[in-house]
């Protein structure tokens, strides 16, 4: 596969570390009062869909970025790559 | 060696002989022959014995579809199994032996395997030797396997070395016949960059084969022509003997170039094979098309083909397999195979089932008749006919083409699961789905006629690269539309085979379906129906017809089995490459490498590490010797131990200390400037991770580290916290694991070795226990110092730049020279750790979390850190769970082997009664006895109690006593002097 990189263009996916579903960059709060359901929930349960899902590769021989990479898991199409940094404020992760 | 069979034409050098053996015996071809040409030529048929029958078999075809021709190539450690005969260009020297027999290729002992053909078949072996259970492994599996197979390995190394390369192009067209040809040419005429890979030597592709002309030009030269503009041009690589083996994601395709294969040995610097990865925007496939055979009663006798098999074989390579020739043809094309053969002045009677066949001048032409069986026991003599009106007539003949039509070879369309649609006009499958980015063109596409391929060549390459110009001016060339009517066997056909390399009849099939094998997937497993080194390419339609016809359905309603790569078979160290024996992976070294090996140190693999594993002197017989020795003189005096091999990480930035705060479970937002700390990171879900030390160098400069083996996943970790869980901290990483040669110096002198060395104080008021500090080393040189002890001693860690690693082991050794300074290795390293009760990845082995480490109080609940929350969770606070401890035997002489678990000292020895395990085990030269660290249920509060530890693999039952796990200096009294 080849992963459209925001910076460095297209890049062979073997430079590239896999981590799966891009919804751990939604760590939950833990002082929420379900913080312990919550992190359960973030810590073991993943999406596994056949077809278009969000994921996470880190560029691991290259720039050292973590990218959110849409990609369908049937088709291998990409659609989007965006930083995982970016999708990290979006989601209000700043500080 | 006359080559009796050899007749006139071709593209065969005749001024070239190579001189060959098969089965011992020698022969005489020409370059430009195949092996399959030049045995035919000599007029040998029989190459081979079949998978399961040992029946004769010769070449059935003239290209890599071959199922029979199968032979051992060379000789020695250079012996190649299952080779086509059909593919194996010839060289002088080629040797080159038959397989899977008995006793002589002429006389086959396992042959009587044909006479008991009733009870192999489809399924036998599920069936006939069901009982005794037992016999299944011990007798009749290694029957079978020595009775049925293929070609032997010779199990001695590869001599050759094969390559890896990747290439990038605008335009990859996969074919040189005249549809790939035509569209090289468009595509490199607009300048684009071309890549032009055929498998065969020479390019061409059926136009080699035939007798058409191109314009005024025969068609073979056209094509050469052709070739010779495209390999002057510099936009353009072609690749002849080059196999395109499979379509992957996003324009990547694998190819296989033989480089050597056509040379007896490869040239001195010259790989035999490279295996490219090819990037390309777009792809034309112009494969081409693989003709079908026909099933009858005994059609696999040598001498047997398919029709165009022997037009290749006379156009081509200049031979006639039989002076007499019959044709066995549903479709217009085989009678050309007739009309050139009876050219060349071969005798050929026509065979054509269609009542409507065409009519020849020259020669007979049998319409509405079928061949209903054959004669000959090593080779064709005989075929009987059944004619029209329902007589028969025997016919001698030595060579028979059979022709059911010809299928597009839509091999790699199918390779992103594309599925391929029924064409009634053509009766047979063609591309539908296509990988991104790939068009077909030519016979592959269904475009049968040379005039169809040439044309749309071009107009796939016009379309592919977007060219706006007019369209090349295409040559003349033949048109002519298929006729066919479908025709896959001959009624009443049973031992008439459908896939000939794995020895499937039309019985078995109908056998598989009556047994009730519906999917087209099982009847291949079942029956093994298209598996092999050739994937069923001239087998497979056959059986789903015959299988269609059975269920009362359509074709395209049963379908194909799935197309997967490679294309054609590939040598496992194709894919190897360079990456065997010493290189199999990258081999970093440690700055101290070279003086370490003049030390004649013992090296170990540690990930990719080499690092020294004991430094043996003169008259040291055993490893142990050596680890207690250098165990001995670090504790009584002073040792040496590179450590660069740990994980480094520079983490800078106003919010550094909060960052590690997150990472860690332990606090480091206090820890002040030129101290250091242990730290402890945990995963999401509470189980350990990895530790190590994290040094505040400055307010906003840490140094931190992991261990060697979590260096990569760590270092992976960290940047996923900071980027995806606090994109906004002011923090920056970096790993600085290469850029610093890292010394431990430990024991009673190490500071006044030190101290020769540093520029700075380094006295315990002025550099005290946990203590970090940039200094200089030798009178100037940046360094960093670390007052930290993994083995317990009073010890430092000194870092300089990488590139004085070297200068700098040797300037410790030369200072601590007074001291008898002793360099140790890892197993002095992991012994002194187990002596101090300290935790690695054995412990740390990604089932324990820090309660188990016994750090569970480091859990700082103050803050948030990577797991804290789930560390908190009830299944991981038991009662009784699981303690670090330390473990000794009760009689000193006896060892407490690692792995080995405990149990109640009077209780049953099982699982259910499983108290704990040992992670850590060694000998203490300190204690004079063996040592282990464990993890033991409620352990702490069982510390001399008296346990048994059992393996029962290894034989081990011993009574041991719990003890603390801080064996050697319990208060720490050493690293703090």
């Amino acid at each position: 596969m080849i992963i459209d990189h925001p910076l460095l263009g297209p890049r062979d996916s073997a430079e590239f570390t896999y981590m799966g579903d891009a919804r751990l960059i939604e760590r939950p709060s833990p002082d929420s009062p379900d913080a312990a359901a919550a992190f359960y929930d973030y810590a073991y349960l993943r999406d596994n869909p056949a077809g278009w899902h969000r994921e996470l590769w880190f560029h691991e021989a290259g720039d050292r970025s973590w990218l959110v990479v849409t990609r369908n898991t049937v088709t291998h199409e990409i659609s989007k790559v965006e930083f995982a940094s970016d999708v990290a404020r979006a989601k209000g992760r700043s500080k | 060696m006359t080559q009796k069979n050899r007749i006139t034409g071709g593209q065969i050098d005749r001024n070239t002989t190579c001189k060959f053996t098969f089965d011992g015996r020698t022969y005489a071809g020409h370059a430009g022959d195949t092996l399959a040409s030049a045995l035919l030529a000599n007029g040998v048929r029989l190459m081979g014995r079949s998978f399961k029958y040992h029946r004769p078999r010769g070449p059935m075809t003239a290209g890599s579809d071959e199922p029979n021709a199968l032979v051992h190539l060379r000789s020695g450690a250079r012996t190649e199994p299952n080779t086509r005969a059909t593919t194996t260009e010839l060289f002088d020297g080629l040797t080159a032996t038959s397989q899977n027999r008995l006793g002589s290729l002429s006389f086959d002992l396992l042959a009587v395997n044909d006479r008991l053909s009733t009870f192999l078949t489809a399924g036998f072996y599920y069936k006939t030797f069901m009982w005794p259970a037992a016999f299944w492994e011990k007798v009749y599996e290694p029957i079978i396997r020595r009775a049925a197979g293929l070609g032997a390995l010779s199990f001695e190394d590869d001599p050759d070395v094969y390559d890896k390369g990747f290439l990038h192009c605008d335009l990859l067209i996969i074919g040189a016949g005249p549809a790939g040809l035509m569209a090289a040419l468009t595509a490199a005429r607009s300048g684009a960059e071309v890549i032009l890979a055929d498998e065969d030597f020479r390019m061409g592709g059926r136009l080699n084969s035939e007798t058409y002309a191109i314009d005024d030009a025969a068609g073979a030269d056209w094509a050469a022509a052709l070739v010779s503009e495209l390999a002057n041009m510099p936009n353009v690589r072609l690749l002849p003997r080059t196999t395109v083996i499979g379509a992957f994601d996003h324009g990547i395709y694998g190819a296989l170039e033989r480089v050597s294969d056509h040379v007896a040995t490869p040239d001195a610097g010259k790989p035999r094979q490279i295996l490219w990865r090819i990037y390309t925007q777009k792809t034309i496939l112009a494969a081409g098309a693989i003709e079908r055979p026909i099933a009858f009663n005994n059609n696999d006798r040598p001498g047997i083909m398919t029709a165009s098999a022997l037009r290749s074989y006379a156009n081509r390579f200049g031979v006639a397999v039989g002076q007499r020739t019959a044709i066995f043809t549903n479709n217009d094309d085989g009678h050309r195979t007739a009309a050139d053969l009876h050219a060349k002045g071969v005798k050929v009677i026509v065979i054509d089932p269609r009542a409507d066949a065409p009519r020849a001048r020259d020669y007979e032409v049998l319409a509405g008749a079928q061949v209903v069986d054959t004669m000959g026991r090593l080779g064709l003599t005989f075929a009987k006919v059944c004619l029209a009106d329902g007589t028969e007539r025997i016919i001698e003949c030595g060579a028979l083409g059979t022709s059911g039509g010809w299928n597009p070879n839509v091999h790699l369309t199918c390779h992103q699961r594309g599925r391929p649609s029924w064409n009634e006009t053509l009766a047979a499958f063609v591309p539908d789905g296509l990988p991104a980015g790939m068009t077909v063109a030519g016979a592959a596409k269904g475009d049968m006629s040379t005039a169809g391929a040439l044309a749309g060549g071009a107009q796939a390459a016009h379309s592919a690269l977007d060219l706006k110009g007019r369209m090349l001016a295409m040559p003349k060339a033949e048109d002519a539309p298929v006729n066919i009517t479908p025709f896959w066997y001959v009624e009443g056909a049973s031992r008439a085979w459908v896939d000939q390399q794995n020895d499937v009849t039309v019985k078995d099939v109908k056998l598989s379906h009556q047994e009730g094998f519906r999917s087209v997937e099982h009847l291949k497993r079942y029956t093994t129906l298209g598996m092999g080194t050739d994937q069923g390419k001239t087998a497979n339609i056959g059986g789903l017809a015959i299988m269609a016809e059975l269920a009362g359905k359509t074709i395209p309603e049963v379908g194909t089995t799935m197309f997967r790569p490679p294309y054609t078979p590939v040598a496992i160290g194709a894919f190897g490459g360079r990456h065997r024996g010493q290189d199999f992976h990258p081999k970093r070294l440690t700055p101290s490498h070279k003086w370490a090996e003049e030390q004649g140190a013992v090296f170990v693999e540690v990930g990719n590490w080499m690092r020294a594993q004991w430094f043996p002197r003169e008259g040291e017989t055993t490893w142990r010797e050596s680890v207690d020795r250098e165990v001995l003189a670090t504790r009584n005096s002073v040792g040496v131990c590179d450590v660069t091999t740990l994980g480094k990480a520079d983490v800078q930035g106003a919010d550094a200390a909060a960052f590690l705060n997150l990472i860690y479970c332990n606090g480091f937002a206090k820890l002040p400037v030129g101290k250091a700390r242990y730290g402890l990171m945990l995963r999401e879900d509470g189980i350990a991770m990895d530790d190590g030390t994290a040094a505040r160098m400055a307010h906003d400069h840490f140094v931190v580290t992991t261990t060697t083996a979590n260096a990569l996943s760590v270092y992976r970790h960290m940047e996923f916290v900071r980027q995806c869980l606090v994109p906004d901290l002011d923090v920056q990483l970096i790993s600085t694991t290469e850029s610093w040669a890292q010394y431990a110096v430990a024991g009673p002198n190490a500071r006044r070795v030190l101290e020769k060395i540093v520029d700075q104080d380094i006295s315990n008021a002025a550099f005290p226990f946990m203590a970090c500090a940039n200094i200089t080393v030798c009178g100037g040189l940046r360094a960093r110092l670390f007052r930290i002890s993994f083995s317990g001693e009073l010890a430092f860690e000194i870092a300089v730049p990488t590139a004085y690693g070297d200068a700098l082991i040797r300037r410790i050794m030369a200072a601590g020279a007074e001291f008898d300074i002793t360099p140790y290795g890892t197993e002095a390293l992991g012994v002194m750790r187990i002596e101090k009760g300290h935790a690695t990845g054995n412990e740390l082995n990604g089932t324990t979390t820090a309660a188990n480490l016994g750090m569970g109080r480091m859990v700082s609940d103050k803050k948030d850190s990577i797991g804290s929350v789930l560390s908190r969770r009830e299944g991981l606070n038991r009662a009784d769970d699981l303690r670090a401890v330390g473990v000794k035997p009760v009689d000193p002489t006896q060892p407490v082997p690692a792995g080995a678990h405990l149990m109640i000292s009077d209780g049953p020895v099982n699982a259910a009664h499983d108290q704990g395990y040992v992670t850590s085990a060694c000998y203490s030269p300190n204690l004079g006895h063996h040592i282990a660290l464990a993890f033991l249920k409620n352990g702490d509060d069982r510390i001399g109690e008296t346990m048994r530890l059992v393996s029962p693999l290894t034989d081990v039952d011993v009574q041991v006593e719990i003890c603390s796990a801080h064996f050697i200096d319990p208060k720490g009294e050493r690293l703090r002097a």
